[in-house]
């Protein structure tokens, strides 16, 4: 393991009782790079990025974050890094604004109001500020969750279908925003998501996770390339239904 | 102070300004707060009136049931003030963001102590004020020892609203009622109104590691002899450390366990 990589995986295996969900994962992200997780339902997507941040304990392998042992020095890292998921929500009853000044404590955010006020205007949220979390649409709710996931300007920012139930223009918007952020920050970013287009315009690389295993990694082109399909998508359907890539 | 310490103040600062904007929020949750005491005090305040005209030993000491009431109160908000707090996070499916964050579990438990404290102070205050203002009953001339029945009666209430979470933590939230009933089990055997030697001998053993029955014991021997037993209150103490420690442990190790079984991103609603 070593501190020029923003993660550096080895071994990663979790089992539950007899379930294997993710088995011996080994892989790096280099330091300003954005990696895609791509799978099926089930592959281990977010089972790997709950265990990158230490929500999840591995049965086995080692995880090391920004130089150091998640594992050992989980609370090291967890100031330096963030994540935003469907899966999780934020409190329903607090306004966006309630909401981001808590995180900005929990992260230790100097000058908290004028981050607020700037995320606030990256990702369209000017209006929506002082609205409870609970009164927000499906695409308002995501947008705040990313305010929430860049709050502490994260040099590792973990993202669980981060567009998820976005119409399209907001979607292309939130990537923009993403994607500024990723070059201004040069924060690495690991983004699991279903949605090829987005993999193929964000990630500079691809892992491609199959019944809680590696099945391949390249860049989206290389992947397209190597396996003579049109697109990721093709790649990624024939990974899926198990058909033969070569 | 240490950047260590400061850190974690400042967390647990994040969370109680979470748990006040909840407060601040609903002014239904504020006047719930204070709802369910003051009807307590309104009808055993009437009972009390009653039973001090027909009963010699209330005679005495006129107040005692009021006080009881009030200090029972005390225990059962500060159970609530930690476990259903505690149920807010999972009801908003916000544990994942919350340990994906620096915070520690033992922060959150900080962070829902103060919380507690401030709920209790809100709910069983009116109430006193209530009793003070109909039934002529002021609580706080019991004087500086009521500090003592208060914090130890809270305490109690937090070891066993950290028992609540950590089990609501291990088995989701089909186990919050326990909420609800955890403290009324104990009821029977804390000796709130009554001396705990009306017992069964194996019910008294049972009452004698309770710190409540201690503090109870204290609130009677002041009412009707007007001295302020310590031993005891040291005695519930004692106990309320060993409880607290063991309320902490037990929901730190449903914490680790709920890491290792995924539980932090899938408990909710």
């Amino acid at each position: 393991m070593s501190g020029e990589w923003a993660i550096a995986v080895e071994g990663l295996t979790k089992r539950y009782g007899p379930v294997v969900a993710v088995e011996s994962l080994s892989f790096t992200v280099g330091c300003g790079q954005v990696l895609g997780l791509l799978g099926g339902n089930g592959a281990g997507k977010t089972t790997t990025l709950a265990m990158l941040m230490g929500l999840l304990l591995p049965s086995s392998g080692s995880i090391s974050v920004l130089g150091e042992d998640l594992l050992r020095h989980r609370y090291r890292v967890l100031e330096r890094i963030n994540f935003s998921s469907p899966y999780v929500d934020l409190p329903h009853r607090l306004t966006i604004y309630q909401n981001l000044r808590v995180y900005g404590g929990l992260y230790g955010v100097r000058g908290i109001k004028m981050r607020i006020q700037q995320l606030a205007r990256d990702l369209d949220l000017e209006g929506l500020l002082h609205r409870p979390y609970g009164r927000l649409s499906a695409g308002q709710r995501t947008r705040a969750s990313l305010a929430k996931a860049l709050i502490n300007s994260p040099q590792l920012l973990l993202l669980d279908e981060p567009t998820a139930s976005l119409d399209p223009d907001t979607a292309d918007r939130l990537r923009g925003t993403l994607r500024d952020y990723q070059k201004a920050s040069g924060a690495a970013v690991v983004l699991a998501s279903h949605n090829m287009l987005e993999v193929e315009r964000l990630c500079d690389d691809v892992i491609m996770l199959r019944q809680g295993t590696l099945f391949d990694r390249g860049s989206p082109a290389h992947l397209i390339a190597k396996y003579g399909r049109e697109t990721l998508e093709e790649v990624f359907l024939d990974m899926a239904r198990g058909r033969s890539l070569l | 102070m240490s950047a260590h310490l400061l850190g974690s103040v400042r967390r647990m600062s994040a969370m109680i300004e979470r748990y006040v904007y909840l407060l601040k929020g609903s002014w239904p949750r504020v006047v719930e707060l204070a709802y369910w005491p003051t009807m307590q005090i309104v009808l055993w305040g009437f009972l009390s009136e009653y039973l001090v005209h027909h009963s010699t030993y209330l005679a005495q000491a006129s107040g005692v049931l009021l006080a009881a009431v009030l200090l029972w109160d005390v225990m059962f908000r500060g159970q609530l003030g930690v476990s259903v707090v505690f149920f807010e996070e999972l009801y908003s499916r916000n544990l994942g963001h919350l340990f994906a964050s620096p915070l520690r579990a033992y922060e959150l438990a900080g962070a829902l102590f103060a919380i507690s404290l401030l709920r209790t102070l809100i709910g069983s205050g009116m109430a006193a004020l209530f009793a003070f203002w109909f039934y002529h009953f002021p609580i706080w001339r019991m004087g500086f020892v009521l500090v003592a029945f208060f914090m130890n009666l809270l305490v109690m209430g937090w070891s066993i609203g950290l028992v609540v979470a950590g089990l609501v933590l291990r088995y989701g939230l089909g186990a919050e009622n326990l909420a609800w009933a955890a403290v009324f089990a104990i009821a029977p055997v804390s000796g709130i109104y009554y001396p705990i030697s009306v017992l069964p001998h194996w019910l008294q053993v049972v009452a004698q590691a309770l710190p409540a029955a201690y503090v109870f014991s204290a609130m009677r021997t002041l009412f009707f002899h007007h001295v302020i037993a310590l031993r005891p209150l040291w005695e519930a103490a004692m106990l309320n450390v060993v409880y607290l420690i063991l309320g902490l442990g037990l929901f730190l190790w449903t914490f680790h366990n709920a890491r290792m079984h995924g539980r932090l991103l899938n408990l909710g609603e």
